[in-house]
């Protein structure tokens, strides 16, 4: 057993059963991040801000909201928007932060891949942020549900079709998932319990993850120098801090993170107050009803990309793309063969790519949502090619890319 | 710089975004309809300036067989369950009629049910579909002076637009139709849910409250054998719909549902934005709050931002 001496102080006493000042300096003060970085690095604050906002907005919204086909919608907009005080601020925050969560994560995926951050030892921090994607997918579609408005009936309907897998007809599979023949109790419940218990779970394991992903690689910076990050922090404590490439992440790196995030929070609550409709449709605030079809079914914006490459083919073609879709992000760092790790405008081609891959990724978007007829299908359709096409190209296009 | 130009470009690209998902899209999947402002320029205007009591005998003489005008002390002829079984729906009481409706139009409807409402291809004498309302062909003297008159008595005896609350609003030109199911607070007070025969009153005994709703499930089935379906529960509407639709699916229901078996409301413009405010009261009740909570938190997260920029600079002095 270790030795332990009586206390000088409530810091010495807790020092020496939990090394407070060593954690602090592990994780706080001596964790080094290179000084060559721009506002896009502070987005992962933004995001565990945004996902901090949704946790407490949803724990309030959870003391009131009723799991059950019959009560979910009126406790939703009737008793929490309505009868409890300030109900309609938690949920209006929730739902706006679900979905600027949202942006927030396409902005900091894209930021990784201009600059090169998924590789060169940095592939383990794209891979469990890609999970941290799919599980954000996950907990924003059966939240979803939970309202049990028109979008969300008729939405959870569509998605889990999907499971039937076209010519396969695994119809069995899709009432497992739904526990009866369409959305009905029992599927509410099982989305109200992922919802609230089995994903946020899995969200804060993952987000361990992707932080202990960083440690060893460290964060990337604006030209993908190879930084040595003990010379340079020995320069950094013997008071060269000018002249070190190196930062403390508390306080110097976190002071430009709350500046970001004073500056994001000011576009956040102007959106909570004045503009939720766009994170709120107003097709959900239509009870769910079984035997009325909605004119327009489509999926909140972020998932409009996927949808859209899942949408222009046939149903057998369409979910192998959308399948391709879902998963070929994963596999990015193992696609880029160039072992350049330096921003995307240094990167030959790969620069076309990336800018093509996000006005791609946009049209699609916008084509997801607006209905499949006329141009809109051709340009879809066009978008889809091209989003399977530049992934095709992405590994011949870096295996020819000079050594930068 | 060079931060500045990546929000611009950020900032660009977010916004671009935006306007395809949510202007563009819609436009595309919603027709655009202007509103007229409830001028109802199909229906010429008044000619005649009505008499309000030569007005009271006509309304005696032709309407209160089926309608009621309790502002008069005339009580409905009968209650609104057997009233919806012989007519379709319950035909309304008068009192409100004559601020609540546009003139012109109470005086179109008056001379032609069917056509004022917009349900001609539903009520059609050829084929032997009458309205159930019975035109008024007039008491032997001037058609127009005597629609002008009855139109005047109904003004007369109807409360001023300053008085007309918004829920009298709603319960005139809707709320025979459509039911709320939200209670409300409105000034102090909490009001009960609304059913197509009545706010629902609260009940010390089962029984009674039971034989309230077997009351209000007749009236819906004849309600659902009139419209041919259950029009729908407006308690969410300002969120579903929004005010825009709304007022322009008020105005003509016909602009977005061709056939539809709702009728032209003919409601005059300030009783529109007063069935807005109600739907609002009921569907969107903490607006107010929003928009003074909004404020303050507005300016805490400004001064916030500052004081976060004015740290970075002073932690930043020194590493640059």
């Amino acid at each position: 057993m270790a030795h332990f001496t009586k206390a000088k102080s409530l810091h010495d006493w807790l020092n020496q059963r939990l090394a407070i000042d060593t954690l602090r300096r592990v994780l706080a003060t001596e964790y080094w991040i290179p000084k060559n970085i721009n506002f896009l690095w502070a987005m992962g604050m933004v995001l565990a801000i945004t996902f901090g906002l949704l946790l407490v907005s949803g724990i309030f919204l959870l003391m009131y909201y009723q799991p059950n086909v019959d009560l979910a919608f009126d406790s939703v907009n009737y008793t929490i928007m309505q009868e409890v005080g300030y109900g309609w601020l938690w949920r209006h925050i929730h739902g706006v932060a679900a979905s600027v969560v949202f942006l927030i994560i396409y902005i900091h995926m894209f930021t990784g891949i201009y600059y090169g951050s998924y590789k060169n030892g940095r592939e383990m921090i794209w891979i469990s942020g890609m999970l941290l994607f799919v599980a954000f997918s996950a907990e924003a579609f059966s939240g979803y549900m939970l309202p049990w408005g028109q979008m969300s009936y008729w939405a959870g309907m569509v998605i889990t079709n999907l499971f039937a897998g076209g010519s396969l007809h695994a119809d069995g599979l899709v009432e497992w998932i739904r526990g009866d023949y369409v959305p009905g109790q029992a599927f509410l419940n099982r989305f109200f319990m992922l919802h609230v218990l089995l994903i946020p779970l899995a969200i804060l394991g993952l987000i361990g993850l992707h932080f202990g992903a960083l440690r060893i690689p460290h964060v990337n910076n604006q030209d993908g120098e190879e930084i040595d990050f003990d010379a340079e922090a020995k320069k950094y404590l013997s008071g060269d801090k000018a002249g070190s490439k190196v930062i403390r992440f508390v306080n110097d790196f976190l002071a430009k993170d709350m500046m970001v995030v004073g500056i994001f929070l000011i576009l956040f609550f102007y959106l909570v107050f004045y503009h939720y409709d766009f994170a709120m449709d107003p097709v959900n605030f239509d009870p769910a009803d079984g035997l009325k079809t909605p004119a327009h079914i489509y999926p909140e914006w972020y998932f409009l990309w996927s949808y859209e490459i899942l949408r222009p083919f046939s149903t057998d073609v369409g979910l192998i793309a959308f399948a391709f879709a879902q998963v070929i992000f994963f596999a990015l760092p193992f696609l880029d063969k160039s072992p350049n790790a330096v921003p995307a405008s240094r990167r030959g081609l790969f620069k076309v790519w990336f800018w093509l891959m996000l006005i791609d990724m946009i049209i699609l978007t916008a084509m997801g949502k607006v209905p499949p007829e006329g141009v809109f299908s051709t340009i879809g359709l066009y978008a889809a090619l091209t989003f399977i096409g530049l992934w095709i190209a992405l590994p011949i296009i870096t295996k020819f890319e000079k050594k930068a | 710089m060079k931060e500045l130009l990546i929000l611009a470009v950020v900032t660009f690209f977010t916004l671009v975004t935006y306007y395809l998902v949510e202007p563009f899209a819609h436009s595309q999947m919603h027709k655009h309809i202007e509103s007229e402002g409830f001028a109802y320029k199909d229906i010429p205007a008044l000619t005649k300036k009505g008499d309000a009591t030569r007005g009271a005998d006509l309304v005696a003489a032709n309407c209160t067989g089926c309608h009621g005008i309790e502002k008069a002390g005339m009580p409905a002829p009968m209650d609104p369950v057997s009233a919806a079984q012989s007519f379709g729906v319950n035909p309304p009481d008068l009192s409100n009629a004559g601020t609540v409706f546009d003139a012109k139009f109470l005086a179109a409807l008056i001379k032609d049910p069917a056509k004022a409402l917009m349900v001609e291809h539903k009520f059609d004498p050829a084929k032997g579909k009458m309205h159930p309302m019975v035109p008024f062909y007039g008491a032997g003297g001037d058609l127009d002076q005597e629609v002008a008159d009855m139109v005047a008595y109904l003004q007369s005896i109807a409360p001023k637009q300053e008085e007309l609350t918004p829920a009298m609003a709603f319960e005139t030109a809707c709320g025979r139709c459509h039911a709320i199911h939200y209670p409300y607070n409105k000034d102090g007070k909490l009001h009960a849910a609304w059913t197509q025969i009545g706010e629902k009153p609260a009940f010390k005994k089962k029984q009674d409250e039971l034989a309230f709703e077997q009351k209000v499930l007749d009236y819906q089935d004849a309600l659902k054998k009139y419209m041919g379906t259950l029009p729908p529960d407006l308690s969410m509407y300002i969120r579903s719909r929004g005010e825009h639709y709304i007022k322009t699916f008020v105005e003509n229901p016909q602009n977005y549902l061709k056939g539809t078996a709702m009728p032209r409301v003919g409601v005059s413009a300030e009783s529109a934005e007063k069935v807005i405010e109600h739907l609002e009261d009921v569907g969107d009740s903490k607006r107010h709050e929003r928009e003074s909570v909004g404020r303050y938190v507005m300016i805490y997260i400004i001064i916030f931002a500052i004081f976060a920029i004015l740290w970075k600079k002073e932690v930043w002095r020194d590493l640059h």
